[in-house]
């Protein structure tokens, strides 16, 4: 769906800027130099989920979420922050600036769960990071009627929006934000859907509102 | 009118679906075709689960071998969004999705950048770390 979007992907992110990460950059992922300079092209299948198939899936309602699955198939770890914090309410919105206190935080927060990734990988069911099956279930209740509903008129807006309908899908995607205003993911294409300029300029800052087209 | 139903990942043009407010009668074939649920013996079958049509259900006509769709979603505990202006129909996921009976991970099958399909049961015998991303 979000079309523009892969767009960007393909315009910016290269090889050839990856040397290049800027400091805030650095502070928001939690990396430090070096590690920014270890990075590459992925070597994992990257995926494109224009219909947010794997979100209703899983029940994901932001970025960056983790799964941990087992070699049998079996989730042994649900959805989860994968090891950031919310230490980006603390940057600065204009200079994307984080006070030192929350970059390392965020440090911090990626060192543990890296950790953690890397001990369940070494020892597999004996880690204690693994969670068994009857705790996935109960971390893992099924949506709410609302959200289920949120998640229904999600779909519609996004429909009449790719059948060049904006104005037919915004009432849609507003109601889906109103009902389920947790989820970034519908929050934050919602807003890029209504004005394609903003695409890769959408901080996961507090204070984004709905925007009307221009 | 034609309706369009979004169940799932299918997108489906239906030319005479009969829509009543809160109803939406579908021919069996069209039914099929738009969800995937097949009629069987044993009930409505997706895959290799299978739900019983209970006795007395209005939203079955097997004279006029058509399904209200509408009803059948509710039955499941799936929540519909009816835009009768624009001839849409959205569906929403169970409200007791199949992954409360089993931790086993749902299956889904995506591109990549390159339009390769990848699906998840393919990694099976690997630990698979799944992890979202956004391209805002």
């Amino acid at each position: 769906m979000d079309v523009a979007g892969a767009a960007v992907v393909r315009e910016f992110i290269r090889p050839a800027t990856v040397g290049d990460t800027p400091q805030e950059i650095l502070d928001l992922m939690g990396w430090d130099a070096e590690l920014a300079e270890r990075a590459g092209m992925p070597t994992y299948p990257c995926l494109i989920d224009r219909e947010h198939v794997v979100a209703e899936l899983y029940g994901i309602v932001n970025v960056p979420t983790a799964v941990w699955i087992d070699e049998a198939g079996r989730i042994v770890r649900p959805p989860e922050p994968a090891g950031m914090g919310d230490g980006f309410r603390a940057m600065n919105t204009t200079t994307f600036e984080m006070p030192a206190e929350a970059a390392a935080d965020n440090k911090r927060r990626r060192r543990i769960y890296v950790d953690a990734l890397r001990d369940w990988i070494a020892k597999g069911v004996r880690s204690e990071h693994a969670l068994a099956p009857e705790e996935i279930q109960r971390r893992m209740a099924g949506p709410t009627r609302r959200e289920a509903l949120a998640d229904a008129h999600f779909r519609v807006g996004a429909h009449l929006h790719r059948r060049g309908r904006p104005d037919a899908a915004r009432p849609h995607l507003e109601e889906a934000v109103r009902l389920r205003p947790e989820s970034w993911s519908f929050r934050r294409q919602a807003i890029v859907l209504s004005d394609p300029a903003l695409t890769g300029q959408v901080a996961a800052t507090t204070d984004i509102t709905m925007r009307r087209s221009r | 009118m034609t309706t369009t139903v979004l169940y799932g990942t299918r997108v489906t043009e239906v030319p005479d679906a009969a829509t009543d407010r809160d109803r939406l009668w579908l021919s069996f074939a069209d039914f099929e075709k738009a969800t995937g649920w097949e009629r069987k013996p044993q009930g409505l079958c997706l895959g290799e689960t299978c739900v019983p049509i209970p006795a007395g259900k209005h939203w079955i006509d097997e004279r006029a071998e058509r399904i209200d769709l509408a009803a059948f979603a509710g039955y499941l505990g799936q929540s519909a969004v009816a835009d009768a202006a624009n001839g849409v129909w959205g569906f929403g996921p169970a409200t007791s999705p199949a992954v409360l009976l089993s931790a086993e991970a749902p299956d889904f099958t995506l591109p990549d950048l390159d339009g390769k399909m990848h699906t998840l049961a393919d990694y099976r015998g690997k630990k698979v770390l799944l992890y979202s991303w956004a391209s805002w």
